[in-house]
């Protein structure tokens, strides 16, 4: 598998690590149903072959921390993004509809 | 039609006719309508599951059905070590009740898995380690596991190759369980499944379930390839597959599915006769009896279904056996395999119920462990008649 990491190019994996699932966010502590939300943000997958948004970390390179979307069942990378550009859009989408 | 018991003799007789008699080990069973229970996933732990429940229930009408055939999935992909030397209360008596039913387990379904109580010998290389080990096997002593903690000489006289002044590294001594060893993977599947057979489970293969079908929240059968099987229980042994199957009954499960490699070298004279593991990096090796070495190491670390894993974990698990043995550094490698499986925090085998009340649906993730297939599928068998 080689990432092709929108500041460095593309590199073998070894210069990356893995953080697992993208698209869980932090619950709110302050929620009365934090406990229930926690444990689903914590351990609960769906855990379904195919695309899959992962966090990724550059860590022997920029140090830019990515998304990756990642067929889970074959490996093939679909696409890499920012996780700041991804984030800044998702707040920017959760203002725009509250 | 299945063959009776295997024996010297029925080896000695097949070998006068030319061995024209042996049968099949078990049926190609078709599915019938319906049956008290069946266990999806063909694997360890299902067949293992289906054995003991045959053993203990003889009335029972039992299947297991597996969407491709005995033999093909992880049982087959692993390391074939089974041991008993874990630390923590709940772990130790769970892979002991295993180790022990290893230990008879040739007699019991009459078949020859080639357990070999060879040894297993954990490395420690700084006196931090040994602590950490001496605590571990003092841990094991106390629920009755037999355990021993040996010095660099007495590990010298075991594995004399081993890199002992490793400037990193050295070898100060190891923690060695002699009861643990190796069982020929492949044997434990037909050996379970032929078992299972012969107390009347039908093992269904190339029968794919593609959904769960309730009645006021009881689950009642499940729509399969092969079209629909009744069931009064389902009981479910999919490892890697978990999830997959659990969304289908509408669960969402703390698992994810990662890849382990394995390895195995071209076969060369004995050189290792038990298994040993390097405390400093990840890494875990023995001999087969055709003399290919046999060896593994870290999780690749990301979610995969793919059975195959990168390159990075392949040079540092090669990285891990030149540091520890670097005589093996000439031997080529003749393959190297994945298998992909769920893990959960703790990497240990989750057992749950659906959540329905009183649903008569019984829950198994199975993980990488195949030292636990025997006790996985007790224990699995004892939760069904305990609920």
């Amino acid at each position: 598998m080689r990432i092709n990491c929108p500041c460095c190019g593309e590199r073998g994996i070894d210069e990356f690590s893995y953080y697992g699932d993208a698209t869980v966010t932090r619950p709110d502590l302050t929620s009365p149903t934090a406990m229930a939300e926690f444990v689903a943000y914590a351990f609960e997958r769906a855990n379904i072959p195919g695309p899959h948004r992962e966090l990724w970390y550059h860590a022997a390179g920029c140090h830019l921390w990515l998304v990756v979307t990642r067929n889970i069942a074959t490996h093939e990378i679909l696409s890499v993004e920012s996780a700041r550009d991804v984030a800044l859009a998702r707040n920017a989408n959760a203002k725009g509809s509250a | 039609m299945p063959v009776g018991d295997y024996s010297i003799f029925s080896v000695m007789k097949e070998a006068l006719r030319g061995h024209t008699g042996w049968g099949p080990a078990w049926r190609d069973a078709e599915p019938k309508p319906a049956y008290d229970i069946v266990i999806i996933g063909g694997g360890g732990h299902g067949l293992a599951t289906a054995y003991y429940l045959a053993k203990e229930y003889k009335a029972a009408r039992i299947a297991v059905v597996e969407k491709g055939w005995i033999g093909g999935g992880n049982v087959g992909r692993n390391t074939t070590i089974v041991r008993s030397n874990y630390m923590l209360p709940g772990n130790i008596p769970f892979y002991e009740l295993s180790m022990k039913l290893w230990e008879g387990l040739e007699q019991d379904i009459n078949y020859n898995a080639m357990v070999s109580q060879r040894g297993v010998l954990n490395l420690y290389h700084s006196d931090g380690q040994r602590d950490a080990f001496a605590r571990r096997g003092n841990s094991m002593r106390l629920h009755g596991v037999d355990c021993e903690l040996l010095d660099a000489d007495a590990v010298r006289k075991m594995v004399p190759f081993l890199d002992f002044e490793n400037a990193r590294f050295p070898v100060h001594g190891g923690l060695l369980q002699r009861r643990g060893g190796t069982v020929r993977h492949d044997a434990v599947a037909w050996g379970y499944a032929r078992a299972a057979d012969r107390h009347g489970v039908d093992i269904i293969q190339n029968c794919e379930v593609t959904a769960f079908r309730f009645e006021n929240d009881h689950v009642v059968g499940i729509e399969t390839s092969r079209g629909y099987i009744g069931a009064g229980k389902v009981g479910i042994s999919v490892a890697g597959n978990s999830s997959r199957v659990a969304a289908m009954a509408g669960m969402k499960l703390p698992i994810e599915s990662h890849v382990l490699q394995a390895f195995v070298t071209e076969s060369i004279k004995p050189f290792i006769d038990g298994v040993v593991t390097f405390g400093a990096g990840h890494f875990y090796i023995s001999q087969s009896d055709k003399g290919g070495l046999v060896f593994g190491g870290d999780l690749d670390g990301y979610n995969s279904y793919a059975q195959r894993g990168n390159m990075p974990v392949v040079e540092d698990v090669c990285e891990g056996g030149m540091a520890l043995m670097p005589r093996i550094g000439r031997v080529r490698l003749l393959r190297s395999w994945g298998r992909h499986h769920g893990y959960v925090d703790g990497r240990q085998p989750v057992h749950r119920s659906h959540p329905h009340q009183g649903s008569l649906f019984q829950w198994r993730v199975v993980l990488r462990r195949l030292q636990g297939d025997a006790s996985g599928g007790h224990v699995f068998r004892a939760s069904d008649c305990t609920r």
